[in-house]
């Protein structure tokens, strides 16, 4: 245990304060402590909608002894204001990085809720994969209009969307202050710009949306490529990863068994897409007639026709 | 791109020409105006369009993912009918740039089918509008459901698209049952086709638009369709269509935005 210090007194009256200024904001997100100084928030399997205002992906921080890593930030400023009043809840240590672990908007519109928040009372670092930038961009007007849509107008505007600071390539090391935290950057897979958190102290990975569990996996990036990877590869510094925070599923996994069963489905779906494809099934129809998986997966009928699609237009070029 | 843009000038007197048009014929009609009747103002004036079955637009309620939702236009003519399919354009109404593929078709070239790949941006209507030799406008119109959440209108893997930027693969296919002397083959052209970004103040980013402008697909000397595109259409630019093949082969010829020409021959009949 890293013993982060408490000031559960102060905490407790600014999340009053916030209460009172945000009705939106409900207070710290609940989180839960996987290993010693790792903390996660486990958000609903589910779309973002009104009902859970967004709360839709695993969140998390990792506290060192002079500094905080954030590792993704939520669908609004609001989700990263109650992840800002749990960390608060545990250490008063300032949040030194901000990490997105790729350009989703569940992962990243939380971003500004942070600005304040480290040393000195200056901006965290945000730190992302080298091709997280361009991606958000891009997309940044369309997933503040669709959070509209799925939210109610003004949970997120334009000004909220943050770009990284840092940009990894490869690998990148990040001092919390007696503990080292490893980013690796990843070639396309979930998205073009998927990025890892590991902390060799306690074994824990933060595989971002490269592993979903329970929720239906969602190709964004290149069905070939998420076939390619393992994450065993994101161990580092002679440690082992022990366990690891799926993007979207329960607080963590384990490595192999949790990455097989996503990769069952995922090879599952290259080996329909291919045999369309050498039949001369146009992709319309394809994804028309598809059968939805039932049973072990979650958001199946959401999902499961996009990534046909996805990889339809991927695996025609093999 | 100009013809894929909507001109505020134009849009305005188009509007107004609908306008005294719906007086004059439709005294009922005080609907709000649509995207469309801009859209079809700019492009056609006052010419009537016709939703006679001649041209069908097949196209998926929901799109599964915004950045590539496929579209198949299909026309035919009466038996015995001289006229032939001159051109054919597909709208995706609500999309910043609404006109996604302006065709021109071959004359002797036959196609009867045309499917593609577009990007749909929100909920929106879309319409394929096919122009015959005589001048006789013919319509159809899909509604399409936009993707929510993380599904964006944008490329994937860009800098896989642009490794290999102007590779192009031809496929070809059974004839289709209901016209067996028809040809079907299917084009593919490596390409992001970036919509673009402009400088944007508060993230300081910028992304050029850089997308395939014109293709052209000739059966030796004859043509069989020419493809004037802007941003709506996905990245890697896909058209599979039903044609009747003079057993010359193909040759495409592409340009993109920045200049770049690309260009390939394929042999007939492939299979
Ligand atoms: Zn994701």
């Amino acid at each position: 245990m890293m013993g982060p210090a408490r000031r559960v007194t102060v905490a407790h009256l600014w999340v009053a304060a916030m209460v009172l200024v945000t009705p939106v904001s409900a207070g710290a997100l609940h989180v839960e402590e996987v290993a010693p100084g790792v903390f996660v928030h486990v958000g609903q399997v589910a779309l973002a909608a009104a009902d859970n205002g967004g709360d839709i992906a695993n969140l998390g921080f990792i506290v060192g002894e002079e500094a905080v890593a954030v590792v993704d930030t939520g669908s609004t400023p609001a989700i990263g204001k109650d992840l800002r009043a749990a960390i608060e809840a545990v250490t008063d240590r300032p949040v030194r990085y901000v990490i997105n672990t790729h350009m989703h908007p569940d992962h990243v519109l939380g971003n500004a809720a942070f600005r304040g928040t480290g040393p000195g009372g200056g901006d965290p670092f945000v730190v992302a994969h080298h091709k997280l930038a361009r991606a958000l961009a891009g997309r940044a007007a369309h997933y503040v209009a669709s959070t509209d849509a799925a939210l109610g107008p003004g949970h997120v505007t334009a000004g909220d969307v943050v770009l990284p600071d840092e940009e990894v390539e490869d690998v990148r090391r990040l001092d919390l202050g007696n503990r080292t935290i490893v980013l690796k950057a990843w070639p396309t897979a979930h998205s073009d710009n998927d990025l890892t958190v590991f902390d060799p102290a306690t074994g824990t990975l933060f595989a971002g949306d490269l592993l979903f569990m329970h929720h239906l996996p969602v190709v964004d990036g290149s069905i070939a490529g998420w076939l390619g990877l393992t994450l065993e590869a994101a161990a580092s510094d002679g440690a082992p990863v022990r366990r690891v925070v799926p993007g979207h599923g329960p607080a963590i996994g384990h490595l192999p068994q949790d990455e097989d069963v996503q990769r069952d489905y995922l090879a599952a779906v290259a080996q329909e897409v291919r045999a369309a494809i050498a039949d001369g099934v146009p992709l319309g129809r394809m994804v028309r007639d598809a059968r939805i998986p039932s049973g072990r997966w979650a958001l199946a009928e959401d999902f499961h026709r996009r990534n046909l699609t996805a990889a339809f237009a991927e695996l025609e070029w093999e | 791109m100009d013809f894929a843009q909507k001109s505020s000038a134009t849009a305005g007197r188009g509007l107004a020409a609908l306008a005294l048009a719906a007086l004059l014929t439709l005294p009922a009609a005080a609907a709000e105006p649509t995207a469309w009747d801009d859209i079809r103002a700019n492009l056609y004036g006052e010419a009537p369009l016709v939703e006679d079955g001649l041209i069908t637009l097949e196209a998926p309620y929901r799109a599964e993912d915004a950045a590539i939702v496929p579209m198949t236009i299909r026309t035919a003519l009466p038996d015995g009918d001289t006229r032939h399919v001159a051109k054919i354009t597909l709208v995706i109404d609500e999309n910043p740039s609404p006109v996604a593929a302006a065709f021109t078709l071959g004359e002797s070239a036959g196609v009867t089918a045309i499917s593609t790949r577009v990007r749909v941006n929100a909920y929106s209507d879309v319409h394929a509008v096919a122009e015959l030799s005589d001048g006789s406008l013919h319509v159809a119109a899909r509604f399409v459901k936009a993707s929510g959440g993380c599904a964006a209108p944008m490329a994937k893997d860009p800098d896989a698209a642009m490794a290999s930027l102007g590779k192009m693969k031809m496929r070809w296919f059974d004839a289709p049952e209901t016209s067996p002397t028809h040809a079907s083959a299917q084009l593919m052209i490596r390409h992001p086709n970036n919509s673009g970004l402009q400088m944007d103040q508060l993230t300081r980013f910028y992304i050029p638009a850089h997308f395939v402008s014109t293709l052209t697909i000739r059966q030796g000397d004859a043509l069989v369709l020419r493809m004037e595109g802007g941003i709506s259409i996905s990245e890697d630019p896909n058209f599979r269509f039903d044609f009747t093949s003079n057993g010359a082969p193909l040759t495409v010829e592409a340009q993109d935005t920045e200049g770049n020409l690309f260009g390939q021959s394929f042999p007939a009949g492939g299979a």
